[in-house]
């Protein structure tokens, strides 16, 4: 399957058709979906007429934008204007929201294809895709393996060449965790640098939009056209889309990466293995290696269950039943609110509006989540010191490869230490992107690199040093 | 009213006054009162999933010139949410500001001489308006609920008092001023009738010298009387209580102006846990030095100063002009009684025209220009009109616009020839010499009933002063 940016490339001057690459993509779609339950909601005629309206600005001499004709799958808590839009919530069952999130907006304005919505832990509170509404995502590399999560979906249309670029959103894992579960490459940007107007918010503080795509070039070419300021959400940076492509090859000699102690302790051996090439990787590239402890991280994981859940707890509180999605009719509103909560959602998601709504109640707020916030701040503290010692980090993605069905849905904290690595980089507001590195089997590994807030480009260049060794 | 003997009551009040910008407080929404039901929404006011608010630029800069105007400490805010379950609240939470407001401490002067303390000035927004039908008309037992969202997300500043007030004509007083304050900072219409400027009051009992006594806050009172009359009812429902050896409970009360009684609406134990912490999807909100400037600079002079300036253009005004000013000053006609004085229309005339004629008609004041509005004045005064044709000519102007002597000629209000209104008294003594022999005797309030009567016979076109002089020239 060809990459995106050689889709893109050929649909610009003629040499495939937007509508050829949208069909090839549905075809693959329909021939494992029913398996391995990637897409919740698919909209074929949607795809295909976008797909003709591509073509139709490339027969007019119009250039449609650097991402002509490719299709991209969204995660379902994407919205995209008239389409189904759920959040792999039951609450939400036939939402069609009225309006486009805005990098959907984006990507349409870079000739990009629509092709449907992933499936993802309900409201992205999970790390195996189990907790769907929708039932299990299967791992293309293993179905009888998670794909991880909450992205689930959107890794593994990528990896399962279903499409060649996934949107997908990162609040304490939840693109590179998922990314390295499936072998593909996942993005976790600055908060701030892409809009999360039209993301439903699981925790507005920590929630990020990023790319996964097959290969870091890729990624890079997605995150380049939905980057940049949008005056609709305010918490977006000032400043317009980072440039990543053009250094992307500028590899990593004199750079200093960090060997973060805390972001592999407890990782399986192979993990550790895989860690261990791409420090060498590195090393060979003309990088200094650089030993840290950041031991604030440890702490990441229990901060990150009283911020999010708390947050979550309110954002969630608009689903009542009185404006949109399921309503469970009942004798006055407040026993309508409870029923249809009650059946709306899913046990991990009310598990989660109960820490949350414990952590802010009076008496309870400055032991919890006022605690919480003081270690985040200590987090970010922690990783600016760090980062005045070396350019880059280097640590493990997931602590192991992808697991078995059920293996972790018994024992909700075994499930959270699924994202032990990735969240200190949420709390922290900074970007990270995951890698496939070796392999344990036939499953894949990711290895994952992070860099102070907006140094994506460096990331990206870094990156792409692993992916060159990788593949030659 | 006064209390039993050696009792005082101790009132705070919040007011929350809607602010008047174009769009609503985090989107492009209009903010308009009186619009078809849910036609004024957007995903943003609505909650709809996915929605993040952007904060209006204008919100602030009222915000700012409410403080300045009450001598607050505009300071670095932030955004909280404020989170329990409504229907008429569509995110289920209210964004609004809790430790940290814009507006810091302040001040307000009373007519009175009285200064009533202001705590702080913050920013929230609004929610939607829910009706119920059936039932008591509230939502428990109701048949139906209706929500309608266009109210939702409309920009609101709350203003809370100290606990300063020891009276309701104080109360009163307060909002009074306030209300005036608030319109002459162009942030707020001021309507109470509209919703847009709503008081709760909080209200505690004490004898004179003793610590506070537990309060109960009294929710939305729509009008200065309803403020008046709770804030009384509260006071002695509350001194009955205790003289009774009873308890006052801290709690929320509802006040029905029908029965003209206050009643629990939740007790302290069953107020909500609001679970207020930082709205993450706002940044702080810092107004630098050079803005803040600008809005003081952009303020017009307050209510206390324009009645000042008003009333030290009349030669010892009466307390029916004084009241008059007030009038003139809270409807913003200061500025054409001014231009009318400045012409030489006597003071007592402009101001009885504007606190009255102009008064009634407010609404269409953009109508009238201040060239016409004296002109009308003029007229009256050097007896090309009567006093009846002057407010009708007034009214049409408001009605229409137009030039006033134009309208005076469309309408026949020529006065009569000096020839002419000589006959008509001349006819009028004739007819009622009884009359007339006791104006004679020097019975001067026969003058009323022979104007009155030339009024009959000219279907007003005379002039009440041109009629008495007839009337002496010939006695």
């Amino acid at each position: 399957m060809s990459s995106a940016a050689e889709i893109a490339a050929d649909v610009r001057r003629g040499a495939t058709s937007a509508l050829a690459e949208a069909e090839r993509s549905l075809a693959a779609v329909r021939a494992r979906n029913e398996e391995l339950n990637v897409f919740v909601h698919v909209d074929e005629e949607r795809a295909l007429a976008r797909a003709r309206h591509v073509d139709e600005q490339v027969s007019r001499g119009e250039d449609p934008g650097p991402l002509a004709g490719v299709p991209v799958a969204l995660k379902d808590n994407l919205c995209q204007v008239g389409e189904l839009t759920t959040a792999g919530s039951r609450i939400l069952e036939g939402w069609r929201p009225p309006y486009s999130a805005t990098v959907v907006k984006r990507i349409l304005n870079a000739g990009a294809v629509p092709v449907g919505k992933t499936n993802m832990d309900e409201f992205a509170m999970g790390s195996s895709t189990e907790n769907s509404y929708y039932g299990p995502t299967r791992n293309p590399h293993d179905p009888s393996r998670v794909p991880g999560g909450s992205s689930g979906g959107s890794a593994a249309a990528v990896a399962a060449h279903m499409t060649p670029l996934a949107l997908g959103s990162d609040t304490g894992g939840s693109i590179r965790q998922p990314a390295a579960l499936c072998g593909v490459v996942g993005v976790k940007p600055t908060y701030g640098l892409v809009s999360r107007f039209g993301l439903i918010a699981f925790a507005s503080s920590l929630d990020q939009i990023g790319p996964f795509a097959n290969n870091v070039t890729d990624a890079a070419l997605l995150l380049e056209v939905i980057a940049g300021h949008d005056a609709r959400d305010s918490t977006s940076l000032p400043e317009a889309a980072p440039s990543l492509l053009a250094g992307i090859n500028a590899g990593v000699a004199g750079k200093r990466v960090g060997i973060v102690r805390e972001l592999m302790e407890g990782a399986d051996d192979e993990v550790l293995a895989a860690v261990e090439k791409a420090r060498a990787t590195l090393q060979e590239a003309g990088a200094t290696m650089v030993e840290l402890s950041i031991p604030e991280c440890r702490l990441g994981l229990s901060a990150y269950y009283l911020i999010a859940p708390a947050e979550a707890s309110s954002n969630l509180a608009r689903f009542d039943g009185v404006r949109y999605g399921l309503r469970v009719d009942a004798d006055d509103v407040a026993a309508m609110n409870e029923a249809t909560r009650t059946l709306g959602f899913g046990a991990e998601v009310k598990r989660r509006i109960m820490l949350g709504t414990y952590a802010l109640s009076a008496g309870y707020y400055d032991a919890y989540y006022g605690q919480a916030l003081k270690v985040r701040t200590q987090m970010i503290d922690a990783f600016r010191r760090a980062y005045d010692q070396a350019d880059l980090l280097l640590g493990a993605t997931a602590p192991s490869v992808a697991f078995k069905f059920g293996e972790k849905t018994s024992n909700p904290l075994a499930m959270y230490l699924s994202d032990v690595f990735t969240i200190p980089t949420n709390l922290a507001g900074d970007p990270a992107i995951s890698v496939p590195y070796g392999r344990d089997g036939d499953l894949p590994i990711g290895v994952q690199l992070l860099g102070p807030g907006r140094s994506e480009a460096l990331l990206f260049a870094a990156a792409r040093v692993l992916e060159v060794e990788r593949s030659s | 009213m006064s209390l039993p003997d050696g009792w005082e009551m101790v009132v705070g009040l919040e007011v929350h006054t809607e602010l008047k910008t174009t769009t609503k407080m985090f989107c492009g929404c209009a903010n308009l009162f009186g619009a078809e039901p849910n036609t004024r929404v957007c995903a943003v006011c609505l909650g709809l999933p996915g929605s993040l608010p952007v904060l209006n630029v204008r919100a602030i800069e009222l915000a700012m010139a409410i403080g300045c105007a009450l001598h607050s400490t505009i300071s670095p805010s932030t955004f909280h949410r404020k989170n329990y379950f409504y229907p008429d609240m569509p995110k289920d939470f209210q964004i609004s500001q809790y430790d940290l407001p814009i507006n810091v401490g302040g001040h307000v002067d009373l007519p009175d001489g009285s200064r009533v303390s202001v705590e702080r000035a913050h920013l929230e927004e609004d929610t939607g308006k829910s009706t119920h039908l059936g039932g008591s008309g509230r939502i428990h037992g109701a048949e139906r609920s209706l929500v309608d969202y266009n109210r939702s997300g409309v920009p609101l500043v709350e203003i809370v008092s100290g606990p300063d007030i020891r009276s309701s004509a104080q109360a009163r007083l307060y909002a009074s001023e306030l209300r005036g304050i608030l319109i002459a900072t162009g942030a707020s219409d001021g309507r109470m009738e509209e919703g847009s400027m709503r008081i709760d009051a909080n209200v505690s009992v004490r004898h004179a010298d003793e610590p506070f006594g537990t309060r109960c806050e009294i929710k939305n009172l729509n009008s200065l009387r309803s403020l008046g009359r709770a804030i009384d009812y509260e006071a002695l429902r509350q001194i009955e209580l205790l003289n009774e050896g009873g308890v006052v409970r801290q709690e929320t009360r509802h006040w029905d102006e029908t029965l003209g009684a206050t009643s629990t609406m939740r007790t302290k134990e069953e107020a909500e846990d609001y679970r207020y912490f930082r709205e993450p999807d706002l940044v702080d909100l810092a107004p630098d030095l050079a803005w803040q400037e600008r809005v003081r600079e952009g303020l017009g002079p307050m209510p206390a100063e324009r009645r000042a300036v008003l009333a030290a253009r009349l030669s010892e005004p009466s307390s029916t002009q004084l009241d008059a000013v007030q009038v003139v000053v809270d409807l913003g006609f200061d500025a054409l009684v001014t231009s009318a004085l400045d012409a030489h229309v006597e003071g007592a005339l402009a101001l009885a025209r504007a606190a009255n004629e102009l008064a009634a008609d407010a609404e269409h004041l953009q109508n009238l220009s201040t060239e016409a509005f004296v002109t009308t004045l003029l007229m009256e005064q050097n007896g090309e009109l009567s006093a009846t044709q002057a407010k009708t000519v007034l009214l049409e102007l408001l009605a229409h616009g137009g030039d006033p002597q134009a309208i005076a000629a469309a309408r026949g209000f020529e006065q009569l020839s000096a020839d002419s209104l000589g006959d008509v008294v001349a006819a009028q003594i004739e007819a009622h010499p009884e009359e007339w022999s006791r104006f004679r005797d020097g019975d001067e309030k026969l003058a009323q009933f022979f104007i009155g009567q030339v009024m009959k016979a000219t279907k007003g076109q005379a002039n009440g002063k041109a009629v008495i002089a007839e009337l002496h020239a010939r006695r």
